[in-house]
């Protein structure tokens, strides 16, 4: 079965397609996260629907380039009008965002019924544009995809430096004199344009979740910003190959849910295991710290037992230890025991558990006394 | 049997439902604008597709009190898990909002995909939503068929008026100062939860007419048009309520004068009229500006 699908040329067309459309926006998607426009994101997508239909209208069919065409201009006027209410009114971002992403949505809605009135085979061509239909992709489209890819990727390589310093530390990229204003718009284009290039893919409404789903993933494993952006492509191209061989799989399943629903599996599992930032790493080490310090207050209260005693094998008492550090402590005990930093003794004619510091045990309580860690 | 023809209208009961759809959106709309979580409106409105579909796939009921419940319970996950999502440091709040509300939506897209391809529950008319029709689903109330759309906005208008009215004073308070709210006993966090909560119960009422993304433009716009005319909270709600009454009445005459998407126009006029107040407001304000150069004129040396 998957092989049958994997031979066919068309499955092959659609995977590449929809592999460039997931690698193009995790290469995006970065910037979109870290220079916080994921919400932008959202409102030039949605506000891309009657851009998306005016194209249509124009040619009068479903071609690839006339409805990025449009889809792009109305997501450039969409985050026009945002900026240009957010000059005019007092109003906050997200109201200004609100506004932009509903009512343009609403326009195209508009047009939407207009061409649907027109009836004929186009109704269907263009309601692949909501959810996304990857199999729509044909091997023109493909190359217009490939051709989008390469100009995002030689926008970022060349001016890679500059782009960094304003993606995170505006003011200083500022005051090298660097055109920021400039980068800036740069960067808001090809957002756009990834935007614009993914929906026949993902979809108008879930688009943003495929452009920053990869970033955030990538986010947990890397933190350095080439790394990000590679590993953040790698898991955009892998979403959108997949998401399209699923819906290929036929029962007429959309591409865009799937491919998000991917996308959003591996942003948990980074979440959850990633090196050091993830949640289990996180509660693991913390646990493992918990552990050392309990280990290290019963090492140090040995040493003060034996100090006072004047014997460095003075044995240790379970329940006075206990006593000492306010718990009980079996578990503790085993794990000292089993790194071979006490001994269990025997101490007549008393019946209760006694231990002594090793040599190795004695030396870590040292450190730490000298150290000034653990309580004295 | 005036009253009974009046339900028995097509146009009647379309209207009747564009303008319950904007009186009960426009009220929680008012504070969550205020409040600056506008967009989180986008992220209930998108999820609740999820809820719909979970709801009518334990209960078979597309409408009715499970359908508000399901509603309040799933606007409540949303914002708790971008609350999650926020909290372990990992993921900053506007891309916790993006991923969670695309989850939901990508999940209830396909279920509906997988189990519900038969129903009247299609993903176009989900998305969209079809006011159009709302007058073919009916339920008898006291004799007369009533649209269950008309009915079940009427009870969350009743219930989003009734919760504004008698927390007017603990709403505008933890709206313009929450810490003193906080400081008084107010509990600031709950009201935040039963309001968006409210939002939820209104989304999947309107939902039917209007879809989750058109319903954004009812909840945001006709409040933000509001708060443009005045800065005053006791006439911004009812200037809402208006402004989205003349929305929706209007947008009906043009949708079917032109023979278009009727959610689609009330939901563009929202807009329109947004745009005539700014231009207005820019327009007064220009003049004001050149009225006042002459009658100040700069000193000359």
């Amino acid at each position: 079965m998957l092989v049958d699908l994997l031979s066919s040329q068309i499955v092959r067309t659609v995977m590449l397609g929809a592999a460039l459309v997931g690698g193009l926006s995790g290469m995006i998607g970065v910037f979109a996260v870290l220079r916080r426009q994921s919400l932008l994101s959202d409102t030039i997508s949605h506000a891309a629907l009657p851009g998306v239909c005016l194209g249509f209208l124009l040619v009068g069919g479903r071609d690839l380039g006339a409805v990025m065409g449009g889809a792009l201009f109305t997501g450039m006027v969409a985050a026009m009008s945002v900026l240009a209410i957010g000059r005019l009114t007092p109003l906050k971002t997200d109201a200004q965002l609100g506004i932009v992403l509903s009512v343009y949505f609403a326009i195209g809605v508009v047009l939407l019924s207009v061409i649907q009135a027109m009836g004929g085979g186009s109704r269907v061509g263009i309601a692949t544009f909501l959810f996304g239909q990857a199999a729509a992709l044909s091997v023109h489209d493909v190359r217009i995809l490939g051709a989008v890819f390469i100009v995002a990727a030689l926008f970022l390589l060349t001016l890679w430096k500059e782009i960094k310093l304003v993606t995170f530390d505006p003011l200083t990229a500022e005051a090298l004199g660097l055109p920021v204003r400039h980068i800036e718009l740069g960067l808001t284009v090809l957002l756009a344009l990834t935007i614009v290039a993914g929906l026949q893919m993902a979809g108008v409404v879930l688009m943003v979740a495929v452009l920053i789903a990869p970033a955030v993933a990538a986010r947990q494993w890397v933190g350095n910003l080439g790394a990000m952006t590679i590993v953040s492509m790698l898991i955009g191209a892998f979403a959108g190959a997949g998401g399209a061989l699923i819906s290929a799989t036929g029962r007429g399943l959309a591409t865009g849910p799937i491919v998000v629903l991917l996308a959003c599996a591996v942003v948990l599992i980074s979440i959850l295991a990633a090196p050091r930032r993830g949640l289990v790493w996180q509660a693991l080490s913390a646990q493992l710290a918990r552990r050392r310090i309990s280990g290290d207050r019963v090492l140090l209260a040995m040493d003060r037992l034996a100090t006072d005693h004047d014997n460095p094998a003075y044995p240790s008492e379970k329940g006075m230890l206990e006593t000492m550090l306010g718990r009980p402590l079996p578990r503790v005990m085993r794990r000292l025991e089993a790194s071979g930093l006490v001994r269990p003794v025997a101490h007549h004619p008393e019946s209760s558990p006694h231990w002594v510091l090793t040599q190795a045990g004695r030396r870590r309580a040292e450190a730490l006394r000298r150290t000034g860690h653990g309580p004295e | 049997m005036m009253v009974a023809a009046f339900f028995d209208s097509i146009p009647a009961m379309i209207l009747l439902t564009g303008v319950l759809v904007g009186a009960a959106a426009a009220l929680p709309g008012v504070f969550l604008v205020l409040r600056g979580n506008a967009m989180l409106t986008d992220a209930i409105s998108h999820s609740i597709v999820f809820g719909v579909i979970m709801v009518w796939l334990l209960t078979r009921e597309l409408s009715g009190p499970v359908q508000l419940i399901g509603a309040g319970l799933t606007g409540v996950l949303t914002v708790a898990l971008t609350e999650a999502l926020t909290r372990t440091g990992l993921v900053r709040t506007d891309a916790a909002i993006g991923l969670v509300f695309s989850m939901l939506f990508a999940a209830g897209i396909l279920l509906i995909a997988i189990f519900a391809r038969q129903v009247h529950l299609h993903a176009d008319t989900i998305l969209l939503g079809e006011i159009g029709f709302v007058w073919m689903r009916t339920t008898p109330v006291m004799g007369i068929a009533v649209p269950v759309s008309v009915l079940m906005l009427g009870v969350v208008l009743v219930l989003n008026l009734a919760f504004v009215v008698l927390f007017w004073k603990e709403l505008k308070l933890a709206t313009f100062d929450p810490a003193l709210a906080a400081a008084l006993g107010f509990a600031p966090a709950t009201l935040h939860y039963t309001l968006l909560t409210l939002t939820s119960v209104t989304a999947v009422a309107a939902f039917d007419a209007v879809g989750p993304v058109l319903f954004i433009a009812f909840v945001i716009v006709p409040p933000a048009t509001a708060l443009l005319m005045t800065r005053r909270l006791a006439l911004i709600v009812p200037l809402a309520i208006a402004l989205a009454t003349l929305a929706s009445v209007s947008g009906y005459v043009l949708a079917d004068h032109w023979n278009v998407a009727i959610g689609g126009m009330m939901a563009t006029m929202t807009g329109v009229l947004f745009v005539a107040v700014l231009s207005a407001r820019a327009l007064k304000r220009q003049l004001q500006h050149r009225r006042a150069v002459p009658d100040d004129p700069a000193p000359r040396p």
